[in-house]
């Protein structure tokens, strides 16, 4: 139950433990008590909007960037990891498998702003060799949620 | 000038419309109506079904099959019906791949059904049967089945309706719109009623992968002594989410389906040949899919019949099917009254419990075909509707 909890969370945060409870056929205390678990063991990190920014005009660009990485001996990737995240223009660190090593999604108002980050901040990391900088020009899905509108409904308001 | 009036069958022009189409249309004019009105499912047909359906026009299968449908469908239809609900039937000759429910149960009544002929019809229960009895010449005999017994029909009420012009009888469990199903006690007593008589049973049961509460479907022909008299009529369209493909099947035994599938073959001659080729993968394939969207629409359920007890509408548990079907006697209101004051003051749409028969009056249908989030909004409103009355 405590997995059925999380995954209609992961679907929509706003749920409040009197729907989820409803809709499981559980005690509300015991969705309460879930949620509190599962915030306290860090399973559920944060809450967070799903927000079109395209809607937002010139307010918001990304960029997913490839960084080649030379891992330090004893400490891999993790201390380049590690300083990468720190930039709160880095909205997402992966290490990849494949043709390169870290994948960071990077956010700034202007393409400008990004390109200027990634030379002036990634590139000059030492143990960094190569960057490779790729923009977001359209958004369709974000976190599960269509951005762009799917099919309408086309079912009617009727049918018996 | 031609008279319309002498050209068309009486018993036809006799059949009133529908009392809330005007109702229908003037929603359908409407903008930003939050609907629960549908009877169909909102999730897309699962992709493989969809690429069976694909591939087989890829491989130019587009002509017309045997009029009793593809053998390898009709087999994977015996096997499922035997693994679901325990009943066989040879996908040889009893078997009979139709153009969804709805025509299966037109060709079972008409197989059956001749001038005079009673058909003992229990609602409130969908708009079909009613229509296609008197099209055939036969006669409707309704029952009201009751909220307190969860609109089952019941041995005693089922008794008292049979006469010597007793043909058929209709078994639209699980229910749209009520949501009630039959148990296995339930169909025991029924059987017992029609045990040495020549009644048969029409079954439709279109519903029967939507039951919830750990209740399983219990098919009628699976009681001792039913088989023989029971033609159970089923589809792909709710538990598969496969409405606008129109394709279902109607299983008997060989004597009348024999007789079934000649009118198929003059009016039909075989079922749309793209949607076989899919149904087979949703026979084969596709058991998790519709565990999936079970459990959705097990959520929506409780979140729909918590919303509308709370709001002081009374609901009772629906166990089958994907409506609610709660009491609006509270409000003072009748039906009609009550969902075209709703739809105008709040922009929500629910059907009156009347589409479904006199019986019906007291109660809406609210169907759950659709997100939770938009269940909550419609409720909310409803709520608000309430308090202003």
């Amino acid at each position: 139950m405590k997995y059925e909890v999380l995954k209609l969370l992961s679907k929509n945060a706003k749920y409040t433990a009197e729907d989820i409870a409803v809709m499981l056929g559980i005690a509300q205390s015991e969705v309460e008590q879930y949620i509190e678990e599962l915030e306290k063991e860090n399973i559920i990190r944060g809450y967070k909007a799903v927000v079109d920014w395209e809607k937002i005009d010139g307010t918001y660009v990304s960029a997913i960037v490839e960084l080649n990485v030379v891992p330090k001996a004893g400490l891999g990737f993790e201390e380049v990891a590690e300083k990468v995240m720190s930039y709160r223009e880095v909205e997402a660190v992966y290490l990849m498998s494949g043709d390169y090593d870290l994948n960071l999604i990077v956010k700034g108002k202007t393409l400008k702003d990004i390109a200027w980050f990634v030379a002036k901040e990634l590139a000059t990391i030492d143990s960094v060799t190569s960057t490779a900088t790729h923009f977001v020009m359209r958004r369709y899905k974000e976190m599960d949620v269509e951005l762009v509108s799917g099919d309408e409904d086309d079912r009617g308001q009727f049918f018996l | 000038m031609i008279d319309y009036g002498k050209v068309l069958n009486k018993t036809v022009t006799d059949i009133k419309p529908s009392g809330i189409r005007k109702f229908f249309d003037v929603a359908a004019t409407m903008k930003d109506v939050i609907s629960l009105g549908v009877g169909e499912p909102d999730f897309q047909t699962p992709w493989v079904i969809r690429k069976a359906g694909i591939e087989s026009l890829q491989r130019g299968k587009t002509k017309y099959t045997s009029n009793w449908g593809l053998v390898e469908l009709r087999e994977e239809i015996s096997n499922y019906l035997n693994r679901k609900f325990n009943i066989n039937y040879d996908p040889k000759d009893e078997i009979l791949v139709t153009v969804g429910g709805s025509e299966a149960i037109d060709l079972a009544l008409r197989a059956l059904i001749g001038v005079g002929d009673e058909v003992i019809i229990p609602q409130p229960s969908y708009v079909c049967y009613e229509p296609i009895t008197a099209i055939t010449g036969g006669v409707p005999v309704i029952i009201n089945t009751k909220a307190e017994n969860d609109f089952k029909l019941t041995a005693e009420e089922l008794k008292s309706a049979i006469t010597d012009k007793t043909k058929a009888v209709i078994l639209p469990y699980p229910s749209n719109p009520t949501g009630a199903i039959m148990e296995e006690h339930d169909l025991v007593t029924i059987a017992k009623v029609l045990k040495d008589t020549n009644i048969m049973v029409i079954s439709d049961e279109i519903y029967a992968e939507l039951t919830f509460s750990g209740k399983s479907h219990i098919s009628p022909a699976s009681i001792p002594g039913m088989w023989e008299r029971t033609i159970t009529v089923n589809g792909f369209s709710k538990a598969f989410s496969m409405t606008g493909w129109r394709l279902g099947y109607a299983c008997g035994p060989k004597p009348v389906m024999d007789e079934i599938v000649k009118i198929h073959q003059y009016a039909i001659m075989s079922s749309p040949t793209t949607s076989q080729y899919a149904a087979i993968e949703a026979l084969k394939n596709c058991d998790e899919d519709v565990q999936y969207m079970l459990k959705q629409y097990d959520m929506r359920r409780r979140m729909i019949v918590s919303g509308f007890n709370k709001i002081g509408l009374t609901c009772r548990e629906p166990k089958g099917a994907f409506y609610a079907f709660p009491s609006i006697k509270s409000t003072g209101m009748s039906s009609d009254e009550f969902c075209e004051k709703l739809l105008h003051s709040k922009k929500v749409a629910v059907v009156p419990g009347t589409a479904f028969g006199e019986s019906g009056e007291g109660f809406v249908r609210a169907s759950y075909c659709y997100s939770v989030e938009h269940i909550k909004e419609a409720l909310s409103r409803i709520e608000e509707f309430l308090k202003e009355i």
